[in-house]
């Protein structure tokens, strides 16, 4: 880092989250002052268009890329069209003790007197809960799914290369042959095109003007600036800001600001999930920076400072507040904008380049919060990306996370996309798969698979409220072999996808119609062309996604009632326990039952040790729940798709759980994404990798795998040559991403209190390995000493 | 079929040569080493280990046991009992797995299940199986017959040997692996028959016999401080070692006190109860004077 990103990082660091009434306020105007006057898509421009004119906005000391999308860094506006926050609400943000947002006085006031009155019955959330059926009420209030759009829009979509190739004009251009091409004589829907394309060409105004109020304000500095040199990088800037977004960058800096300034439209047009996201970075930057080089304008120093105050400005950027139950899946700041780095390029040679090692090193140096970022790894990626990848995760910040791109692209070629357009795609989020660019895939919601278990264990009921959720598939004592309990599994699973799939077409439909992102669809691909909104079905591809959650937690509880209930010949310590007992137990929390708790923890086929009892079992939950959901139609022209992921939402479904055959006490967290519960994986991470390379990752559009490592494994260059082949070994399974968390002396730490969510942790050294958990006091401490000393 | 006695199956194994491999540990030792950090290794027969910090105390081990009745206490049982013979009832009984067995016949068919598991990794990372123990060699022809599997089934192989066995047998296995892991302890004999049992005569002899018998020999160096760190034994391994034609490394694998608390376990005392590992600088002294004799030497494996 260099003094100035040393600076503003430590800024972005220290700068408290809090949130700013002002779009609120400002939207609240134009919507007062304006009802009625536009269609829906041309309201939704002029107010974006007014809020690009409005807004507070900020160039601070020493920035070289600017742009906020609140008055300042960290302060993050709200969305009343979409949620609007109670009083209650907004005093909660600033009181409860994790991921909290400082909101002042002034903004409680300004909501209390003008948002609240003129938004309440009229934000999205409100129209939608309004509409929603009460079974979907109910199985919500469950905690059996979540819903993402309930609080943020439809988003989840990422950049292309296309803005480095041309401007506002340009799409502008665009636009206008598009309206000039449309048949009001033929075509019955010309006129809602005409107002669609209308609303486009708006919100392409609304970011030149924007743009040209930061290099007013960059000149006005500029001219007040004692310092020559900072008065030259004003006047650059001035310069850089006057020319993109109107027109297509020239070189590196104006790069990073265009695509700045779109991302700040996109999250400030509408607050869509997982913000947005720059894609293949490295590859769009790459002629910049070889020019730049070549021409004698840019340096490798100049192109990494740039980059730093790029990254800072995703750090600057909180996640929009959550409240309920959303918070409770989402319990984080981040914002899940999750740029690539490697990955394939369109006529399928290799991505990586000297860009890619550039950003392996900012992440390496900075250690920010946000941006996410992840490595595509291709068959064709050269060893020494991957390693300098994995020297970066050696560190123990869990980034980047790593995918593979071969699988990446086979997942999006089932689901009917160009060859091209696969490889141009990536991941995005936690592990989304898309054709960026031109794709809106949306992702409607968690859903408890657990849960729905311990449904079919009651014969339909939820034992927490009492209440009937589900269809009667028979009580616990009627279940003659393990077939019958599995296929009434089966039954409650297709009652809770199609409760869930109903709710969803509904809640897409609102957005298509009320809730359209102009400015976002200028940016997909086709949505100009077919004058149709990124909501409602404009962008050339369309998917929706449901993510399903405890897949470890379900399989292992099958296999325990498999094993314990169903099979007595496969022995589990003592003979044969009845399904009702064992429900009995469950109902108790395992009260009076430790013994029998234990040995469902330790004496089950579990999932995550390449043992086919249970892996079998893992593959027939997979595949109920591939064909329960995926093909069906969505309310966008595409189909619904199921991801496996869990983001923090493992841990609200696990608390609305009760006590499952798997041996976890009731409330307590599920196992999340595809990974193994907790500590149920005993033969390390080869074995874990079989199990999870089991499924079929190309029928998904993502998959989610978390694996804890000893830093003694990766601590040379051997041993780091010897990671990159196990995660090589598991892509060819195609397998679809792995994050690895090189265990911190915390987690040893933590290990030491909660053995038995740690079981898996091996220590291991020449000749000899051990379980962490099971070493005495004394060794554990000397372990956790030497990691330390190693500055892991 | 052979079948042989094995206590362990380790996968993802990184230090015990090339690549990504799985290490068989086969049961029983000629050797008792001091500093042993297998000791449940030297047995050749099953054991019962007891992993004190797994136990809840609930006593099901006592109740399950044919001989408790008489046996004085009660509560969870010692890892030892008296006149034990093995039958494992504790071990099915013991919920939460502080009771375990340690030794498992098994087929070579058996091991070598377990063994193709990880295939795709040993391709990968162009690793393999080493089978170590104990003293492999101890169950000759089980180890000839899990070669010769591994070799029809394309799996590289690697044998961890303490040298301590007959020739003929090492010269037959030394036929059918890819790699040889050949521990030198002590060059002194009177030293290395205090601290291991047994005198280091056969075992420089075997090492010996490799000469142009065997072309991937590496040479592993236990560093136990105190015992066979001085300059004078590991520059009389180093001489020795570059005798011979074969050894193309030598690794020093630095004492570590983890193994400490197995012979707990087993209801044994440590011998060496107050052996501090070696210093980072003590290890890299060591690997230095290897390198000083023109020998390719790491520190780990």
């Amino acid at each position: 880092m260099t003094e100035r990103t040393a600076q503003l990082r430590q800024r972005s660091l220290d700068t408290p989250p809090s949130l700013t009434g002002e779009r609120a306020r400002l939207m609240t105007e134009f919507y007062q002052a304006n009802d009625g006057k536009f269609s829906v898509p041309v309201m939704r421009a002029q107010s974006f268009l007014h809020l690009c004119q409005h807004k507070t906005i900020y160039l601070g000391d020493s920035e070289m890329i600017v742009g906020e999308r609140g008055p300042a860094p960290k302060v993050v506006p709200t969305f009343p069209e979409l949620t609007c926050h109670s009083a209650e609400d907004l005093r909660i943000l600033n009181s409860r003790p994790k991921t909290w947002y400082r909101v002042d006085d002034e903004c409680l006031r300004l909501y209390e007197e003008k948002v609240i009155p003129y938004w309440r019955g009229r934000s999205m959330r409100d129209r939608m809960f309004a509409e929603l059926p009460q079974e979907w009420r109910d199985a919500y209030d469950a905690g059996l799914f979540t819903e993402f759009m309930e609080q943020r829009a439809p988003g989840h979509t990422v950049l292309d290369d296309k803005i480095y190739a041309k401007g506002m004009l340009d799409f502008k251009q665009d636009i206008a042959d598009a309206i000039a091409k449309l048949d009001f004589l033929n075509d019955p829907q010309a006129y809602e095109k005409r107002e669609t394309l209308k609303s486009f060409d708006i919100s392409c105004d609304a970011l030149i003007v924007f743009a040209e109020r930061h290099a007013a304000l960059a000149r006005e500095l500029a001219a007040k600036e004692a310092n020559g040199q900072r008065q030259a990088e004003l006047l650059k800037i001035a310069e850089v800001c006057s020319h993109v977004p109107a027109h297509a960058p020239r070189d590196f800096q104006e790069a990073l600001q265009y695509y700045w300034f779109c991302h700040l439209a996109v999250i400030t047009e509408l607050n869509g999930w997982d913000s947005f996201n720059p894609g293949h970075l490295d590859q769009h930057l790459l002629p910049f920076y070889e020019r730049g080089l070549a021409d004698g304008t840019l340096t490798m120093e100049s192109a990494r400072e740039l980059l730093e105050c790029f990254f800072i400005k995703f750090n600057n950027h909180p996640a929009p507040p959550k409240v309920g139950v959303t918070a409770a899946e989402s319990g984080t700041y981040t914002d899940f904008a999750n740029i690539n780095i490697g990955g394939l390029r369109r006529d399928g040679s290799d991505g990586s380049n000297e860009v890619s090692h550039l950003l392996l090193d900012i992440v390496d140096e900075m250690h920010l919060l946000q941006p996410s970022t992840n490595i595509q790894l291709s068959r064709k990626s050269p060893d020494h990306f991957l390693k300098h990848a994995l020297r970066v995760v050696s560190r123990g910040y869990g980034f980047p996370s790593i995918f593979n791109a071969d699988t990446v692209v086979e997942e999006q070629l089932r689901q009917g996309k160009s060859l091209e357009d696969a490889r141009a795609g990536g991941c995005s989020g936690c592990v989304e798969v898309g054709a960026f660019g031109k794709e809106a895939y949306i992702l409607t919601g968690y859903f408890n698979l657990v849960k729905v278990l311990e449904i079919t264990l009651h014969n339909g009921l939820d034992p927490r409220t009492g209440k009937k959720l589900g269809p009667q598939t028979g009580a616990a004592d009627s279940f003659k072999t393990y077939d019958d309990l599995f296929a009434a599994f089966r039954k409650q699973l297709q009652h809770f996808v199609e409760i869930k799939v109903r709710g969803s077409r509904l809640i897409e439909r609102m957005y298509a119609d009320h809730m359209p992102a102009p400015f976002l669809s200028v940016l997909i691909d086709d949505c100009i062309k077919n004058g149709r909104d990124y909501n409602a079905g404009g962008a050339r591809y369309n998917n929706t996604f449901i993510q399903m959650v405890g897949l470890g937690s379900i399989t292992d509880s099958l296999s325990a009632m498999k094993q314990f209930c169903f099979d007595p010949a496969s022995g589990n310590g003592r003979g044969k326990t009845s399904l009702p007992e064992l429900v009995a137990a469950l109902d108790n929390n395992f009260a009076t039952d430790e013994l029998l708790r234990q040995r469902l923890v330790n004496k089950t086929h579990k999932y995550g040790n390449d043992d086919d009892y249970a892996d079998a079992l893992m593959l027939d939950v997979f595949n109920a729940c591939f064909e329960e959901v995926d093909g069906r139609p969505d309310a966008r022209g595409g189909h619904y798709r199921v991801e496996m992921l869990p983001t923090t939402c493992h841990v609200y479904f696990g608390s609305v759980t009760g006590a499952m055959p798997d041996g976890r006490k009731a409330g307590l967290p599920l196992s999340e994404g595809i990974s193994p519960v907790q500590g149920a994986d005993r033969r390390g991470p080869t074995a874990v990798f079989k199990s999870a390379g089991k499924m079929d990752h190309v029928k998904t559009g993502g998959t989610l795998l978390n694996m804890k490592f000893t830093p003694s494994l990766v601590a040379t260059d051997d041993g780091l040559d010897k990671w990159g082949h196990l995660v090589r070994g598991y892509f060819k399974m195609d397998g679809h991403h792995v994050q690895f968390n090189v265990t911190t002396a915390d987690t040893l730490r933590q290990a030491q209190t909660a053995p038995e969510q740690h079981r898996d942790l091996i220590v291991r050294v020449a000749g000899y390995s051990d379980y962490f958990c099971d070493l005495s006091k004394e060794l554990q401490e000397e372990i956790i000493a030497r990691t330390e000393h190693q500055g892991f | 079929m052979e079948t042989g006695l094995v206590f362990n199956i380790q996968k993802y194994s990184v230090q015990d040569g090339p690549g990504i491999r799985t290490t068989v540990f086969l049961k029983g030792c000629p050797l008792c080493c001091q500093w042993c950090h297998n000791p449940e290794s030297q047995s050749a027969r099953p054991e019962i280990i007891f992993i004190e910090s797994r136990c809840i105390g609930c006593g099901e081990c006592r109740r399950a046991c044919p001989f408790a009745e008489s046996l004085r206490g009660e509560g969870p049982l010692p890892p030892k009992v008296e006149g034990c013979d093995r039958c494992g009832e504790c071990v099915d009984a013991c919920p939460t797995d502080a009771r375990q067995m340690v030794g498992k016949e098994m087929t070579v068919d058996e091991v070598m299940a377990e063994v193709l598991q990880d295939g795709i990794f040993y391709e990968e990372s162009l690793g393999g199986v080493t089978f170590s123990g104990g003293e492999p060699l101890t169950q000759p022809a089980f180890l000839k017959a899990l070669l010769t599997t591994c070799r029809a089934r394309g799996v590289r192989t690697a044998v961890d040997t303490c040298g301590f066995a007959c020739t003929n047998v090492l010269l037959e296995v030394a036929q059918l692996t890819d790699l040889i892991l050949f521990d030198l302890k002590l060059m002194d004999e009177a030293k290395h028959l205090e601290y291991t049992g047994v005198s280091n005569a056969p075992i420089l002899a075997n090492l010996k016999a490799l000469d142009h018998i065997h072309d991937n020999i590496w040479v592993r160096v236990p560093l136990i401080p105190g015992i066979n760190d001085d300059a004078e034994n590991l520059e009389a391994v180093a001489r020795f070692a570059s005798t011979i034609s074969g050894v193309t490394q030598v690794s020093v694998l630095p004492y570590h006190k983890i193994g400490v608390q197995k012979f707990r376990r087993l209801g044994l005392v440590f011998p060496l109860e107050n052996l501090q590992p070696p210093s980072a600088e003590q290890v890299e002294t060591a690997v230095g004077r290897f390198r000083a004799a023109g020998l390719a030497a790491r520190a780990g494996a």
